[in-house]
């Protein structure tokens, strides 16, 4: 009698099971079988469009399965060190810790490290009346740090003679999630306007009281709802907000994917981490006409070495799609990045073309 | 063997069947597989967060120690969760009250079919819902009440100029535990037992008067436990808060400015997708404090039951 | 129930006053009640509309109009009992109104968002090769499908096991102390569960381990004190009379349990089970660290990343490129479709639970 009841428990997931059992029977966009190698990444959620749309122009030409987990760049890097994933993105490059754990799970040849993914990181401004609106670095780090609370405020009205600014309260929006573009925007400040800017950078927003909102949507959807606020996102996602034309040296600059790859052909490569690492420090202080000096660069990480040689090809053909001009451009085209420059693709291509796996045996 | 006086007479006692003895062997040991897996939890849990309890001050992210870090996180949870019970409790007890005693059949069967479907909305939604929809809404009522009621700490202001405040995170924390608590509670007034419920209509009791007698009392303790899964799902609650709130500011009773404590739960998910190394460990620290909480809450409420617990049912 | 409280036509005969003592008390005309309700309510509407005023305070005003001349006409002429009972039926049916407003609100915003993309090609494409417009959320259903009936296979029976062991049987210590730990299980982060199952996977089976059951294992770890919580409330409100006079007829104590506690408890536990269900099926982080995400179908549990319709809805919201639109109405349909596969839960539930229910009326 008991397993009679019991059998009418179970004769819901059961049924449930059968039926979706039956029903099973693959997505209708799907060949069956169609096999191939699978290689997992896990990182950055800032790459995730991207890596959506490299994989799927990828994917076109090649058979096999590429998966990207937007776990965060932190659970990436990690996941990548301890060997759970074959690739890896992340908004900062790895720290020395990270570099001897990756040295170490790649074993010879070291690790990959590029700057695959370049995003401006706008600033947008929801404010009645204002569509253009220009500001200096000091000015962008006052309103911030909500040392100038007012539109109207002379600072601003100085860069803006032409503007009729509102006598309304400034809303600053920043990320409430630890974020690279955060990070980003944080060291730009520092750099570009260290006496306004008095905070360490870090991935978390330093000052308190300000709107917060969770990823870039979130940002996004509270500049928007909101009446007197900026914030900062990804260009992508800009939408039809106004954007601000940053300072830069003597001129404004609106953001632009030229503009924004441009700051880092004027960066310098962090040196001593192995041949095939590209890290840099952006020079985000730069008054070089026409860089557009607050990007976010999110690297890919691979190691020089797989033990499975199908997958060392697979990762090794995934990433010289994903620099080639097709691959940025596709990703421009879908995550509204800025492609690299011909110069650093030619940089780092070497380093891709050293992936390979020692059980090969050529 | 050392007398041989014979042995009493067993009492004639019950014997214990095979299938008794299966039972409850099998029964007893599904709890002990949960004190199991919660040992497991609990390990895992204690040895993420060691790190940083022992960790030096400067090293919690915050740089000011791991309690200061906290403290606020701990603040806004309870005052989030709290509040939202506050309103949720008695609007679900009306509720169901309402489904089973004054509607009418049909149109009771529906509007508890509703109200369940609810439950099962994911927390995204509310999220989604809470930011795009509530929000917005609150603005102007919001800069009202600081105007006119702004000696009362709650609406101190300055308002928020996109409504993303904690007091649209409580009304969305009591939307979403509306339903649970409902279902809960409904399902226990419709247990009441008909005679209880007839013998006081035969009485003369009103109504309101036959609830009282007969539908409250044996509820209680569902109202309670039902309560405590709310309060359970309201502390814990992820997404939907790390949406809806602006969270950037510290320990503050203002409820309708933009400047304000994180929970918990929505720290841990807006910190931990970019943390890494002793931050990660903090994080899980403040998820031993919820930890904490749930089960003080849990406790507080257990005592308040069991001290009914004659009233009926199994004991 | 309470129809039984209309009152019986009046006879004239006990109208009379005997020795100045009516036997009746004095009662509103048939009607009062909702021409005060329609007179209040075109009083609000009427402020909305001639004075200008908000939507919101004319409500309140309306309503709060009503419950007073309700309130004080039945306290002249019924008595304060019937007075107060009047109030509250006026105010539990205002709150539930009140209480109502979000919850359509928001089964408003899902639908009429989340319908548009209800496309064949919707319910029949996965994501792989999609990018920008179009896909489909195929991978996701079934995703959703597989994990949380695992988890549910997992979760329900050694939930209410439990349950029975600590209504039926739990006396002691051992009693006390699941008890206890049931209640601190209900505090679990779901990201701390996420973080536990992903742990203990990766302990079996090395690192960067993805798979669908991960996270069931994870889910269970949710889902399990909701069950045994709600279970157990259940159980205790089966009359002990009923237990009793099973015992009297010598039936086991197991076939008491299984043939008349159950069964009496069964619409309750089934409701339990589904809400045990709905908690977790929405669940977004700790299947993203336990069971992964990917584009395409994945139907083995035990093998490689699966995506659920929660975590698609999550990452579609969150990071949607450049196609903004396409990727909000992908995550807005997949949020619907979620709700409709609960919806057809709670009504498999609903109908198993009439199917056994003894029929006690």
């Amino acid at each position: 009698m008991k397993r009679s009841t019991l059998g009418r428990a179970l004769v819901l997931p059961t049924t449930a099971a059968l039926a979706f059992g039956l029903v099973a029977c693959g997505s209708a966009n799907e060949e069956s079988g169609s096999g191939g190698v699978t290689i997992n990444g896990a990182g950055a959620s800032s790459q995730e469009a991207a890596q959506n749309a490299w994989r799927t122009g990828f994917l076109e030409n090649n058979d096999g399965t590429i998966n990207y987990d937007p776990v965060g760049s932190g659970g990436g890097r990690e996941q990548f060190t301890t060997g759970g994933v074959e690739f890896a993105g992340s908004d900062a490059y790895l720290d020395d810790e990270e570099v001897k754990a990756a040295q170490e799970r790649c074993g010879e040849g070291g690790f990959v490290e590029i700057p695959a993914y370049v995003s401006p990181v706008a600033l947008i401004t929801n404010i009645e009346g204002v569509d253009s609106l220009k500001l200096k670095p000091g000015t962008i780090a006052k309103i911030f740090n909500q040392k100038i609370t007012k539109w109207n405020d002379p600072e601003i009205a100085e860069s803006n003679p032409n503007v009729d600014l509102p006598d309304t309260t400034i809303v600053p929006v920043n990320r409430a999630d630890e974020s690279g573009t955060t990070e980003n925007f944080v060291e730009y400040l520092k750099a570009a306007a260290p006496e306004q800017w008095p905070h360490e950078v870090s991935g978390n927003w330093p000052v308190d009281g300000g709107e917060a909102a969770q990823g870039t949507s979130g940002v996004v959807q509270a500049v928007k709802n909101g009446s007197g606020t900026i914030g900062y996102a990804d260009a992508s996602r800009a939408g039809d907000l106004t954007t601000v034309e940053v300072g830069v040296g003597d001129e404004f600059v609106q953001y632009s994917p030229e503009a924004a790859s441009a700051v880092l052909d004027v960066s310098e490569r962090v040196e001593g981490r192995g041949e095939h690492s590209f890290a840099f420090d952006l020079a985000r202080d730069t008054t070089e006409s026409g860089t557009y000096p607050i990007v976010l660069v999110s690297y890919l990480l691979a190691c020089s070495n797989y033990d499975n040689a199908d997958k060392a090809t697979m990762v090794k053909d995934y990433l010289n799609y994903v620099v080639s001009a097709e691959g940025q451009k596709v990703a421009a085209e879908q995550a509204g990045s800025a492609p690299i420059s011909d110069d650093l693709r030619s940089k780092v291509q070497p380093a891709i073309e050293s992936i390979g796996s020692s059980n090969s045996g050529s | 063997m050392a007398s041989t006086t014979e042995a009493p007479p067993r009492k004639n006692r019950v014997p214990r069947r095979p299938g008794d003895r299966i039972f409850a062997g099998v029964s007893t040991g599904s709890g002990v597989l949960i004190l199991v897996a919660l040992a497991g939890v609990a390990v895992f849990l204690v040895t993420e967060a060691w790190p940083a309890l022992t960790a030096s001050a400067e090293e919690i992210p915050g740089g000011e120690g791991l309690v200061l870090y906290i403290w606020p996180l701990l603040f806004g949870t309870l005052i989030s969760a709290v509040l939202a019970l506050v309103i949720a409790v008695p609007l679900a007890v009306a509720i169901a009250l309402f489904i089973t005693h004054y509607a009418p059949r049909s149109i009771a069967r529906a509007l508890g079919y509703i109200i369940d479907l609810l439950a099962a909305v994911p927390s995204i939604i509310f999220g989604l819902w809470g930011m795009n929809v509530l929000a917005p809404i609150t603005v102007d009522p919001a800069s009202w009440l600081s105007e006119h009621l702004g000696w009362i700490p709650f609406f101190a202001g300055p308002p928020s100029s996109t409504g993303r405040t904690m007091f649209v995170a409580i009304l969305v924390l009591a939307v979403m535990v509306l339903p649970i608590i409902t279902a809960v509670v409904r399902e226990a007034f419709m247990q009441t037992p008909q005679l209880h419920q007839e013998a006081a209509l035969a009485i003369g009791a009103t109504r309101w008067e036959m609830i009282r007698m007969a539908a409250l009392p044996f509820g209680r303790s569902s109202i309670i436990g039902a309560s405590m899964l709310g309060l359970g799902r309201a502390l814990g609650e992820t997404m939907a808060v790390a949406m809806v709130l602006s969270a950037s500011g510290g320990v503050s009773l203002n409820l309708i400015s933009s400047d304000n404590p994180p929970t918990i739960a929505a720290n841990i998910a807006l910190q931990f997708p970019e943390s890494s190394g002793i931050a990660i460990n903090t994080l899980i620290a403040s998820g031993l404090v919820l930890f904490a909480i749930t089960l003080a809450v849990n406790m507080i409420a257990r005592a308040v039951i069991n001290r009914r617990k004659d009233f009926d049912g199994a004991n | 129930m309470s129809t039984s409280l209309t009152t019986p036509e009046q006879d004239p005969d006990l109208n009379a006053p005997l020795g100045g003592v009516s036997l009746t008390a004095g009662q509103l005309p048939r009607g009062a009640a909702p021409a005060t309700l329609v007179a209040a309510g075109l009083a609000g509407l009427l402020l909305w509309l001639l004075a200008d005023w908000a939507i919101v305070p004319c409500a309140l005003l309306a309503a709060a109009a009503y419950v007073v001349i309700v309130y004080t006409w039945s306290r002249a002429v019924e008595g304060p009992r019937k007075a107060t009972d009047r109030f509250v039926t006026a105010a539990v049916s205002g709150a539930f109104l009140l209480a109502l407003l979000p919850l359509v609100s928001v089964i408003v915003t899902v639908v009429s968002r989340g319908v548009v993309r209800f496309d064949a090609e919707f319910f029949s494409y996965s994501m792989v090769g999609v990018s920008g417009e179009g896909g489909g959320i195929y991978h996701a259903m079934m995703g959703t499908l597989i994990i949380t009936g695992l988890a549910a296979l997992i979760s329900v029976p050694i939930g209410m096991l439990t349950a029975i062991y600590l209504v039926e049987y739990g006396r002691g210590k051992l009693a006390k102390a699941i008890t206890f730990f049931v209640d601190v299980m209900t505090g679990i982060p779901s990201i701390v569960a996420g973080l536990f199952a992903y742990a203990l996977f990766v302990m079996i089976f090395g690192p960067g381990v993805r798979m669908g059951f991960a996270g069931a294992v994870a889910l269970s770890v949710l889902m399990i004190p909701t069950v045994v919580r709600s279970t157990e409330e259940m159980l205790k409100l089966v009359p002990n009379e009923l237990r009793e006079a099973s015992y009297a007829l010598a039936v086991p104590k197991w076939r008491t349990i299984v043939k008349v506690v159950l069964p009496t408890a069964l619409a309750g536990i089934a409701t339990g089970v589904t809400l045990a269900i709905a908690r977790v099926i929405g669940e977004t982080a700790p299947l993203l660290v336990t069971a992964g995400l990917t584009d395409g179908d994945n139907f083995d549990p035990f093998e490689g990343r699966m995506t659920t319709l929660s975590v698609f809805s999550y990452y579609e919201y969150q990071s949607p490129g450049l196609f903004a639109e396409a990727a909000y109405d992908r995550a807005w349909g997949a949020a619907l479709v979620l709700m409709i596969i609960v919806m057809v839960l709670n009504l498999v539930a609903r109908a198993i639970s009439k199917l056994f229910a003894p029929k006690t009326r």
